[in-house]
């Protein structure tokens, strides 16, 4: 073992560490820390694309992006959507994904077998998967012909109070099997001591599944409702492909979907960066409510 | 234990069906949207889909933009990640805990948000627009293998370390020639978890990729289904050909692998 001198005692044992994270470092800083400053920074600018090299003023302007993006009906109705979305999403995503999770992990026929066809959907793009669903949700699609008279007139995705739902479930359809992986390995830690306590105290399956299963994977449920709800603000590829770009008439936007109107398809990357920060700041904070009310009996 | 295995069951179907029909959808001359559509008849087979959405978009061409989109970040991921993720498990130096700390907050800043900054940077600073690097830079360490990485370094025995300091090698040669082979286990799960990241990605090759014969076939076709597809004869039958081909190697990739991907892999991950 090497004795640690004093310049052993500034840099660490091992000052070739640093070397070894430079790139890493470099990376988060380039792709992520000055890029989330930078979008800030945009936001309180009359900022606008200019020729490289260009030196042009760009004023400072305090909140009236903001302002701009607030008065904006779509934006205020892309994230009333983006609401309904994750109140329909998040949800379903807990309840599905720990009840699958639940029967897959007693020894049962056939598990390899459930197990991958779970996960299938979350590993295939989302790009191909939109094609099948457009297929099947079609006005004259194949839903709508085992349905019958009970199909929804206008179907799905052009009925502007069902086509955000319809999104909602597709992307819980999508995600679910990594939801489930997740619980897997946290049902892994639910102690077997729990189950016969509970069986000798007379509980049955059910009973035992919401007394010592539910609260045994509270921390994961935890982790679940924040990635489901971080996946859900970042919403974008299937209303612009599901439902044609958001609609009908903006029935189902994302708060995304507007930032990338605003921002680059009309060239306001002022306006769009608003957009980011405020999506941010309600993220947060959905996130900071979410904590308290699902990781509450967390010690 | 019936009820659980119905349960199951029926999971399994609602999560595999839209595949089947997308195979089956993919043969068929004339879309047949009817309950008798999702059982092929020899009469309605065809690979003209296939034909169609080969003129339209380039298969070949699309399929290497994906390749080499993916290709890129996992040789990133791969080099620089194992790097990071070795130093952080192994190597104790100044500002470790910093890099840590930062690695996990990255988790949680969703990479959408950073989109219009990202974009008038890589586009309009740098001038990077309709080039495989600009696709790639953003993607080029995920972060999530490099914490993968970490932990399968943390969990070999700190003899085998100590021994080989001792010797006075390199720490780059007890990386290289004792470390890396003792994880190969980790490094498969690494690049699958970073496979799919790249191979599925929409928005950002799509803003920033303009020329066609540039872009990922996640992009290429999206670009069909919105716009082309409305003048094709079969438009449905081309979609979903070409939704097949982008979906096969994905699939494949992890029912091969499926060992792989299993809870104890992520289990690490969910007790932090």
């Amino acid at each position: 073992m090497r004795s640690r001198g004093p310049l052993g005692r500034i840099l660490g044992e091992h000052p070739v560490g640093t070397a070894f994270v430079t790139p890493y470092v470099v990376f988060l800083a380039a792709v992520f820390a000055y890029p989330l400053g930078f979008a800030v920074y945009m936001s309180f600018h009359d900022y606008f694309f200019a020729a490289p090299g260009a030196i042009v003023e760009r004023p400072f302007v305090g909140f009236d992006n903001y302002v701009t993006v607030l008065s904006d009906p779509a934006v205020r109705r892309a994230f009333g959507n983006v609401l309904v979305f994750l109140v329909i999403n998040v949800p379903l995503t807990v309840v599905l994904s720990l009840l699958l999770a639940n029967a897959l992990n007693a020894a049962i026929r056939w598990r390899t077998f459930f197990r991958v066809s779970y996960y299938v959907p979350y590993v295939t793009a989302s790009v191909a998967v939109v094609g099948v669903w457009l297929f099947l949700f079609n006005s004259n699609g194949l839903v709508n012909s085992v349905l019958g008279p009970l199909a929804p007139d206008p179907s799905w995705l052009v009925n502007s109070s069902l086509a955000m739902p319809t999104v909602a479930i597709y992307v819980t359809w999508k995600q679910l099997g990594f939801f489930i992986l997740l619980y897997l390995a946290a049902l892994q830690n639910v102690s077997k001591d729990l189950y016969e306590a509970a069986s000798m105290d007379g509980a049955g399956r059910w009973k035992s599944f919401l007394n010592v299963t539910v609260p045994g994977v509270r921390p994961a449920t935890t982790l679940v409702v924040l990635v489901a709800t971080v996946t859900g603000a970042n919403l974008f590829t299937e209303p612009y492909l599901l439902t044609g770009g958001g609609g009908p008439d903006g029935a189902s936007a994302s708060p995304v979907l507007i930032m990338y109107q605003r921002g680059i398809e009309q060239g306001n990357p002022d306006v769009g960066s608003a957009i980011g920060v405020l999506l941010v700041i309600g993220v947060l904070a959905l996130a900071l409510i979410e904590r308290r009310f699902v990781g509450r009996e967390e010690s | 234990m019936k009820l659980k295995f119905v349960g199951l069951l029926i999971g399994a179907f609602v999560f595999l069906f839209p595949f089947y029909y997308m195979l089956i959808g993919s043969l068929q001359a004339e879309p047949d949207p009817s309950v008798g559509g999702a059982f092929p008849s020899p009469g309605n087979l065809t690979g003209h889909n296939y034909a169609e959405i080969n003129q339209s978009i380039h298969l070949g061409r699309s399929l290497l933009n994906s390749g080499i989109f993916t290709g890129g970040v996992i040789l990133g991921t791969l080099v620089f990640g194992v790097l990071a993720g070795y130093a952080l498990a192994r190597l104790q130096f100044r500002g470790r805990g910093l890099v840590f700390n930062l690695m996990l907050l990255i988790q949680v800043v969703p990479f959408q948000l950073l989109t219009i900054p990202l974009y008038v940077l890589i586009v309009r600073s740098y001038g990077l627009a309709d080039s495989y690097l600009g696709m790639i830079l953003p993607f080029l360490i995920n972060s999530t293998a490099v914490f993968v990485f970490r932990q399968y370094f943390l969990q070999l025995p700190a003899e085998l370390f100590d021994a080989a300091r001792i010797d006075g090698a390199s720490e780059l040669s007890i990386l290289w020639r004792i470390a890396v082979p003792l994880v190969r286990p980790a490094l498969l799960t690494g690049v699958l978890l970073t496979f799919i990241g790249p191979w599925n990605e929409f928005l950002w090759p799509f803003l920033i990729t303009k020329q066609q014969d540039l872009q990922p076939l996640a992009v290429s076709l999206s670009n069909y289904l919105t716009t082309v597809s409305a003048r094709a004869a079969n438009p449905f039958g081309a979609v979903l050909a070409g939704a097949c081909v982008l979906a096969a190697p994905a699939v494949t990739l992890f029912i091969v692998f499926q060992r792989r991907f299993i809870s104890t892999n992520l289990s690490s991950g969910v007790k932090g």
